[in-house]
């Protein structure tokens, strides 16, 4: 099994996330990531799901997506070929004695300091998953006291877009 | 007008002539204008299990689409069999329900159920209306997605509130559906491939599901099935399609297939399936499935190519484009020159089809047996007559028992396997063709599932045929634990025979319909010659057979098709050891 993720271009319409999800669980697939938000089109969203699955599979339920009367279009995208980023939210232990260490873990990882409490600091970063769990496993000696991670999000690299000739036909149907 | 009188003008503009379905609560504003439409006949049903089935047998029977209405919350619970067996069927049908009002939706109230969720898996799509403006469009988009691409059922569920509130109405609307594009035509490279390998393999089969009837293709098939020479088998879902009577065709294939089809699957060095789907109840254990064949696999629906088996040659297309194309292919391929020898492999599976014929032997207790009755209903009713069974052995001899030599003149459940379809769904499909005669061939199980709409036919005149199969048990099952679970008959005695509870003659006159009895083959010609006769009130005919009738041939579940059995303890013998 491998990693992939799928650029789902949807309806932006209620239910629609529902839709999308139940055909994962009905099909035997489990989402490991999901992220969804309007795109430059307030009518067209965009689902980023990231799937552990063999390519037959894949197939099938990417076949079983496009079924979907509110799915627009479907587009995997590559690893090399894109950037993919998730956003990391922690709270960390940083009391007097560590908080120095602990800003050198985040000018390192190029992250930021969102919030300052006397014994804690919440750190913001984006990244790839990898650079996260650097950064997590970096963290960790302090004591993370909560942490929240947002699915994540990806687009193609160079000029072309993939969402141009959905629109289109949307238009025109 | 109101919301619920652009529901109303919707359907009539939308051609529907009738709407079986039960009024309640929610959806009661629907009922006032549709009281006074002139256009739109509305069955009163008992039970919107059978307003369902009867939607999908009118659609089989007709190939238009469906409709049935239901209220809120167990209205349309009662719905979700019928929308499950639609779905695994592809039958368009269009279910109305009504909802709380949408002030009140996801607040627990009175008959609230979100039925637009518990309908997610099992339609093709639905809507939660929000506004009366969208009804005409919101219905002119059901109808459509039921009925085009591969056809199914959708739902739509309106809010009490949306039919009560005034809007306007203006048809025809603007369908918005950027995302639904089924492919009809084929890619014409795909199609000259797979002429290429009909016309040069030695041991082809045209392997012909439900979508061949749903594209109206028999005339194509007929054509191309006769220009290449190539032995044909219809699935359960297309009996009809291809006619029983035709010298190229092997019957049905799969788990109660004839033995020269089961076999022609296993040898074939090309299977081109004609919207079917490869279901496990045909390819038997997957992996040993035709082991040497190569795959063109047309279908309208491009999720199911290779869905279940890899196909060699994937074509996207509707049946009747991908068949009127192959004809043309293949004709050029044999004005080149190319056509392979089929004379070998006819050899073979006409000395099959001799060898195997399918039967039955006389239960050695001198009971009826159920198979004579069935193939007497066929042989006296005629192939002008539609056929409507239920689920279980009684399904099985009227799919393999009457000959069926025009389409759509043979409905069943056959994905979903849902006992208690069969009176509804005649009932539908007498109201789409009432000129026509409709045998209902049923179960005793199953007929007591749903036989509380024969008083809907009653009184609604719809005069369907209803051949009750009573050997006293939920057959098949007993089947099963006969030859599976040591013959111990755990919960399967229906006690139809030993009590004689209920008493179908009484049950079908209590019902107002006209109930006969016969229990020997001297009285099977003439019970249903006066069946037949009765044109104007249904008819029941209790056909008391013997219980240890079993359906042979049978590969058994999750067995290979080689493993077939013509008979208890009994393989074929073939020509070829490999086998």
């Amino acid at each position: 099994m491998s990693r992939h993720t799928l650029s789902v271009l949807v309806e932006n319409k209620p239910g629609v996330l529902a839709r999308v999800a139940q055909l994962f669980s009905r099909r035997g697939f489990n989402i490991d990531s999901l992220a969804v938000g309007e795109t430059e089109h307030p009518e067209v969203s965009r689902i980023t799901i990231v799937v552990n699955a063999d390519q037959s599979p894949l197939e099938q339920v990417t076949k079983q997506l496009n079924k979907l009367v509110n799915v627009l279009k479907i587009v995997e995208l590559e690893a090399g070929t894109s950037v993919q980023r998730e956003l990391l939210l922690v709270k960390v232990r940083a009391d007097r004695a560590a908080r120095s260490q602990v800003l050198e873990t985040v000018s390192l990882f190029r992250a930021r300091v969102v919030d300052v409490a006397p014994d804690t600091l919440t750190i913001e970063a984006t990244g790839t998953a990898d650079k996260l769990d650097a950064l997590l496993r970096d963290l960790e000696p302090y004591g993370i006291k909560e942490m929240v991670q947002s699915g994540m999000v990806a687009i193609g690299r160079g000029s072309r877009s993939i969402t141009g000739p959905v629109l289109r036909t949307a238009a025109a149907a | 007008m109101s919301g619920a009188s652009a529901l109303v003008r919707s359907l009539e503009a939308l051609g529907v002539d009738v709407v079986f379905g039960i009024p309640g609560g929610a959806i009661l504003p629907a009922y006032d204008p549709l009281f006074d439409s002139e256009k739109v006949r509305h069955i009163l049903v008992r039970h919107e299990q059978g307003a369902g089935h009867a939607a999908t047998g009118y659609a089989q029977a007709t190939g238009r689409v469906g409709v049935c209405i239901a209220t809120s919350g167990p209205g349309a619970t009662n719905l979700v069999t019928p929308i499950a067996d639609a779905y695994m069927d592809s039958v368009g049908i269009v279910a109305i329900t009504g909802q709380v009002p949408s002030g009140a939706i996801g607040s627990d109230a009175f008959q609230e159920a979100d039925i637009q969720g518990i309908t997610l898996p099992i339609t093709k799509h639905n809507y939660l209306v929000k506004s009366g403006a969208e009804l005409p469009r919101v219905l002119a988009e059901a109808f459509h997605l039921a009925a085009t691409g591969r056809p199914g059922p959708v739902l739509v569920d309106i809010p009490k509130d949306v039919l009560q509130a005034q809007t306007a109405f203006s048809w025809p609307p603007t369908l918005d559906l950027p995302g639904y594009h089924p492919t009809l035509h084929p890619h014409g490279k795909q199609i000259r491939e797979a002429a290429k390998l009909i016309v040069s393999a030695r041991r082809p089969v045209f392997y012909v599901g439900g979508g061949v009837l749903k594209a109206g293709a028999s005339v194509g098939l007929r054509k191309l099935a006769e220009l290449t020479g190539v032995p044909v088998l219809t699935t359960l879902m297309a009996r009809g399609a291809f006619p029983d009577s035709h010298p190229q065709h092997l019957g049905m294939p799969g788990m109660h297939g004839t033995v020269a089809a089961v076999y022609a699957l296993q040898r074939a060095d090309l299977i081109v399936a004609l919207g079917a789907r490869f279901d496990d109840r045909v390819t038997g254990k997957l992996d040993s499935f035709a082991p040497n064949a190569a795959i063109v696999h047309a279908d309208i629906d491009p999720a199911e190519i290779g869905k279940n088996r890899a196909a060699d040659v994937p074509i996207v297309g509707d049946a009747r484009f991908v068949i009127e194309e192959l004809v043309t292919a293949v004709a050029g391929e044999h004005a080149a020159g190319h056509r392979a020898d089929l004379t070998e492999w006819w050899r073979t599976l006409n000395e099959l089809l001799d060898r195997y014929p399918l039967g039955w032997e006389e239960p050695p207790d001198g009971t009826l047996a159920p198979q004579y009755v069935i193939k007497r209903i066929g042989e006296i009713a005629g192939p002008s007559a539609l056929y409507v069974a239920g689920v279980g052995q009684h399904q099985m001899w009227a799919s393999q028992f009457v000959s069926y030599e025009n389409p759509c003149t043979w409905l069943n459940s056959g994905g979903l396997g849902t006992m208690g379809y069969a009176v509804p769904a005649a009932m539908g499909a007498k109201v789409g063709q009432p000129d026509k005669t409709v045998w209902a061939i049923d179960g005793d199980g199953c007929f007591q599932m749903t036989n509380q709409e024969l008083a809907t036919c009653a009184l609604e005149n719809i005069p369907i045929k209803v051949a009750v199969i009573n050997n006293g048990n939920l057959g098949m099952v007993r089947q099963w634990q006969t030859l599976f679970y040591n013959e111990r008959y755990s919960n399967t005695d229906l006690g139809t025979h030993k009590h004689r509870v209920p008493d179908f003659v009484k049950l079908a006159e209590a019902l107002g319909c006209i109930g006969l009895r016969c229990e020997n083959a001297g009285d099977v010609d003439k019970t249903i010659e006066a069946a037949m006769a009765i044109d104007d009130a249904p008819v029941v005919v209790d056909f008391v057979v013997g219980k240890d009738a079993m359906v042979w041939p049978m590969v058994a579940a999750g067995t290979s098709n080689d493993e077939i059995m013509f008979a208890r303890g009994m393989r074929p013998a073939f020509e070829e050891d490999e086998l």
